[in-house]
């Protein structure tokens, strides 16, 4: 395990490894997210309090956590680079960067428009709703951190502190419905044992969670391998991925 | 189901698939822009090579 690990540092070993997966990953990630809308969106019966309204939650609640784990991903890549000046990791937290955002702001946007016909307001200022666009502005200034030097490694360090420093803000985000009055509805699925949602809604709704688990991992490998090329494009192994060098794998 | 009531959601229509809709657009948009950035990477690299 570890010593996979460490080859996974490799760039061009980490390149070659994510090519091969990434038809896989979206092959299920399709599957999966064609699956869960039909069962969502069709065949799941409506809410007896918030009518069709509810079906916002398929995509607003894997979002909400996928913004989450995104940031968790974020900061452990970026520790792993500031210890162990592992480059693959670096570029992991670069590229992940940009999918946490969108995921957070697609939580924010659903969850508004789910806020105004439920709540009769677009935006309210409490814990969960404030924290969460904190996080949307901690990804915004990752990336603009990360942007801003014109050495990679040292914009990746300054990113990372700041990645690493932000993580206050996942439990205050998990645990802001039960710390403050918020007009955010508490833990439904997640609450042990007994998930208080009907099984014909938490189904089509694990499914839409794999699928945009599965949309992460893919996206994040294929921004990474791209990151990957463009740091290293004047280095050896990069130029031998041009057709005709004999190495066989396409730079694509 | 018809074509309509699917559309329609019970009234809460436009909220619905705006959300999906927003939803789509931004990831749809993430997994993309990969691909053109491979292809511009790719053609500076070939004309690196030949240098």
């Amino acid at each position: 395990m570890w010593i996979w690990l460490h080859r996974l540092g490799s760039p061009p070993y980490f390149y070659r490894f994510a090519g091969r997966l990434l038809p896989w990953l979206w092959t299920a990630c399709l599957v999966c997210l064609g699956v869960g809308l039909y069962w969502g969106l069709v065949v799941a019966p409506p809410d007896y309090q918030q009518g069709d309204s509810y079906r916002i939650m398929f995509i607003h609640v894997p979002s909400a956590w996928l913004s989450l784990l995104s940031y968790v991903l974020m900061a452990s890549f970026s520790a792993a680079a500031l210890i162990w000046r592992v480059k693959v990791a670096e570029v992991l937290a670069r590229s992940i960067a940009p999918l946490g955002a969108s995921f957070t702001f697609i939580a924010l946007v659903s969850g508004s428009l789910w806020g105004k016909p439920m709540w009769g307001t677009w935006w309210v200022w409490d814990a969960r709703l404030t924290s969460e666009l904190i996080l949307l502005f901690l990804y915004l200034g990752f990336i603009a951190l990360a942007s801003a030097f014109d050495d990679p490694r040292r914009a990746a360090r300054a990113a990372g502190l700041l990645a690493i420093v932000g993580v206050v803000n996942v439990p205050i985000i998990h645990f802001s419905v039960q710390w403050w009055n918020t007009l955010h509805q508490g833990p439904t699925v997640s609450k042990l044992g007994s998930p208080s949602i009907a099984l014909s809604m938490l189904l089509p709704l694990l499914v839409m969670v794999v699928a945009l688990h599965l949309y992460l991992l893919a996206a994040l490998l294929q921004k990474a391998r791209c990151e990957l090329i463009a740091r290293e494009r004047s280095s050896r192994w990069v130029n031998d991925l041009l057709p005709g060098r004999g190495v066989g794998d396409e730079l694509a | 189901m018809s074509w309509h009531e699917f559309l329609h959601m019970g009234g809460y229509g436009i909220y619905v698939w705006s959300a999906y809709g927003v939803a789509a657009v931004v990831l749809i948009t993430n997994a993309l822009l990969p691909v053109f950035r491979f292809r511009a990477l790719r053609r500076e690299i070939e004309r690196g090579g030949q240098r």
